[in-house]
């Protein structure tokens, strides 16, 4: 215990030795919830939409300026034709044509069907379809604004029944993006700097050669790895804390669950992250090469993480593999404790699956660790 | 590659034992295989009693390492690496501190500084301190001469003379044939295979070719003629001279001056000499060459 005591406390030393340390556990942090929280948004705003009204009726004006009021367009210009329009499109300053058909006031008195065109530029196929709800949004409201006066100034007596569905979100009222990604990116930042700063660290004993005069010590293997990995635990936590703390002070972001339970969760998680970065730096013998394989799983974790992608869009065969990852159990804890308040009997599934795989690749990277030896 | 073969030699307690080859030897794997780090493909070693792979906890124990590359935390300052490694053996720099005293009083003053702003000579008594914190009964260096100056070379066999004669016994490697007189006993190795084993006192005098030592104005071209005169055995720069042997009883000073001087040689000079060890080695190491 005083061997492993003492292990701990000269990593400490050297951690804060390293000039590089101290902005990696905060200025890391903070520069990258600021960034990434504000710029990593699904909100698609300023959409540029070019119309060509070949109607020019006071209902054609009406629905332009719906969509000028709405937040999410900005209304350029009218186009003289649809040539003129494509031309606009091709040279990229518009994202969405919009064109008004000829009797289109006339065809709405009368009842009638009446198709609007609507162009959307879809090189990004993520932000188009996400535009096509939006026209579509301003569209019916606006339809429903033109179906009651027509109804009502014919002096109608059936109001037709309408089905009007009111979306209600959950646990994120406003649908603000920065709520459902800040959580998220705190995972990442936690994961990334535990993962890398670890599977440097013992691998940079390797490189300066303090690895062979440790091993002629009677120093035993799990007092050697546990007091070289401690640090990096306590570090892990002290970063969720960082984060935590930016979140609801910066960001307000709402921490309805009990904050023990996160720390619980993130004290597991990282058994099996600091399990990771010891398997790696198992198998390298410099931090090059450990920083490299370190980079190589920690990008692909993100992007099947369901971060930046939802995990229900992803082909079969990739929702089976972010089974086995990591990152993606602690999105989904994190949001959940914090958005939703679940529990401990909620996130129970996924805390016994990250305790089973920190518990089997410990395992593995000590006996690993042992036979290398 | 196979870096050692069928090697057998003992160490006596209290010695102060030279392990003396060029690089490339297996020096290294050899010490890295009594030190427990390596386990060796066959055959058994112990140290101090002990098995290198059935006790190699207690062996570990036993045993003090200094490996040829500087090993210690760069980071850490000269205090803070001889507590760490006194800690992890168990002890204090307290008690032990009678055994290091001589060596770390030179570098106490600097004990507040980092390591990596030590310099060489420095660093290596640190390194030194550190192998001989829990007094260990053997202590391994490997090569802790090499690159060093030859004044800190001096002090530093001064120093492991005064270790070992407080009975700590000594394995020393070294690729530099001078050292080897500074050894109690001493075993040649080249290729992964020992040479010879024995005090070098014995290994000079158990030599039995006579050697000369030849000089001439053009070095060069005295080294091609004697390569050319019938009956040598070997031929070889040492310094200014060139070493000479021949391989029979029929040779005078007076033939190989005459045949030089018909070659056209000026400013002659044939001496002979008594072998060094250095000369063993080469002529050990050229009848291994020859047999093979």
């Amino acid at each position: 215990m005083k061997t492993i005591g003492y292990i701990i406390q000269k990593e400490f030393r050297q951690i804060f030795r390293n000039k590089a340390m101290l902005p990696i556990i905060f200025v890391m942090p903070v520069l990258q919830l600021l960034i990434l929280s504000n710029a990593a948004t699904f909100d698609i705003k300023n959409i540029r939409l070019l119309y060509v009204d070949h109607d020019r009726t006071s209902t054609s004006r009406a629905l332009i300026n719906s969509f000028d009021a709405s937040d999410y367009f900005k209304v350029m210009d009218r186009a003289s034709s649809h040539a003129k329009a494509y031309e606009a499109m091709e040279n990229g300053s518009v994202d969405v044509i919009l064109e008004i058909p000829n009797k289109f006031e006339k065809d709405l008195s009368l009842g009638n069907v009446t198709a609007l065109g609507v162009y959307i530029n879809a090189i990004d196929g993520a932000k188009a379809g996400v535009e096509n709800v939006y026209v579509n949004q301003v569209v019916q409201s606006f339809s429903k604004q033109v179906q009651l006066k027509y109804l009502s100034s014919a002096g109608g007596t059936v109001m037709a029944a309408k089905v009007a569905s009111v979306p209600a979100f959950w646990y994120n009222k406003e649908l603000d993006y920065k709520t459902f990604m800040v959580p998220g990116i705190l995972v990442l930042l936690v994961t990334m700097v535990t993962l890398f700063l670890s599977s440097m660290n013992i691998v940079r004993e390797k490189e300066t050669g303090t690895l062979e005069q440790i091993n002629v010590t009677p120093i035993k293997k799990y007092q050697f790895i546990i007091g070289k990995l401690f640090p990096f635990w306590v570090l892990g936590l002290v970063l969720l804390t960082v984060g935590l703390l930016l979140a609801k002070l910066v960001f307000h972001v709402p921490l309805v669950g009990s904050v023990a339970l996160l720390y619980l969760f993130t004290a597991v998680y990282l058994l099996l992250i600091l399990g990771m970065g010891l398997l790696v730096s198992n198998y390298t013998d410099t931090q090059q090469q450990a920083m490299f394989i370190a980079w190589f799983f920690v990008v692909i974790f993100i992007l099947l993480s369901g971060l930046f992608t939802p995990i229900e869009s992803m082909p079969g065969w990739a929702q089976k593999i972010t089974y086995l990852n990591p990152i993606r159990y602690f999105v989904e804890i994190i949001r959940m404790v914090m958005l939703k308040g679940s529990g401990f009997w909620d996130i129970a599934r996924q805390l016994s699956i990250i305790a089973g795989y920190a518990f089997a690749l410990n395992v593995i990277t000590v006996w690993g660790y042992k036979k290398t030896r | 590659m196979q870096a050692l073969r069928d090697i057998t030699f003992e160490v006596k307690p209290g010695e102060l034992f030279g392990l003396i080859g060029p690089d490339g030897a297996g020096k290294t794997t050899l010490f890295r295989i009594l030190t427990t780090l390596l386990f060796a493909d066959e055959g058994t070693a112990s140290v101090a009693g002990m098995d290198v792979v059935g006790d190699y906890r207690d062996i570990r124990k036993a045993v003090g390492y200094m490996p040829g590359r500087f090993s210690l935390y760069q980071d850490l300052s000269v205090e803070e690496n001889l507590d760490f490694f006194a800690t992890i053996f168990g002890t204090t720099v307290e008690e032990n501190y009678d055994l290091i005293k001589d060596i770390y009083i030179q570098i106490e003053p600097f004990k507040k500084r980092r390591v990596v702003a030590l310099s060489g000579g420095m660093k290596q008594k640190l390194a030194l301190s550190c192998a001989l914190i829990h007094k260990p009964k053997v202590l391994f260096l490997d090569e802790p001469t090499t690159g060093v100056d030859p004044v800190s070379r001096r002090e530093f066999w001064d120093m492991l003379k005064r270790l070992n004669s407080t009975g700590i016994t000594v394995l020393v490697s070294t690729p530099y044939m001078d050292e080897a007189e500074l050894c109690n006993r001493i075993a040649l190795i080249q290729e992964g295979e020992l040479l010879v084993v024995d005090s070098p006192e014995n290994i000079v005098a158990n030599h039995t070719d006579s050697l000369y030592k030849v000089a001439a104005k053009n070095t060069y071209m005295l080294i091609k003629d004697l390569k050319d005169f019938k009956g040598n055995k070997s031929v070889y720069a040492f310094g200014e001279f060139i070493h000479y042997t021949h391989s029979n009883s029929d040779f005078s000073e007076e033939r190989l001056g005459e045949y030089l001087e018909a070659k056209g040689h000026e400013d002659i000079k044939i001496v002979k000499a008594r072998a060094g060890i250095e000369d063993v080695f080469m002529a050990l190491s050229e009848k291994k060459g020859t047999e093979v």
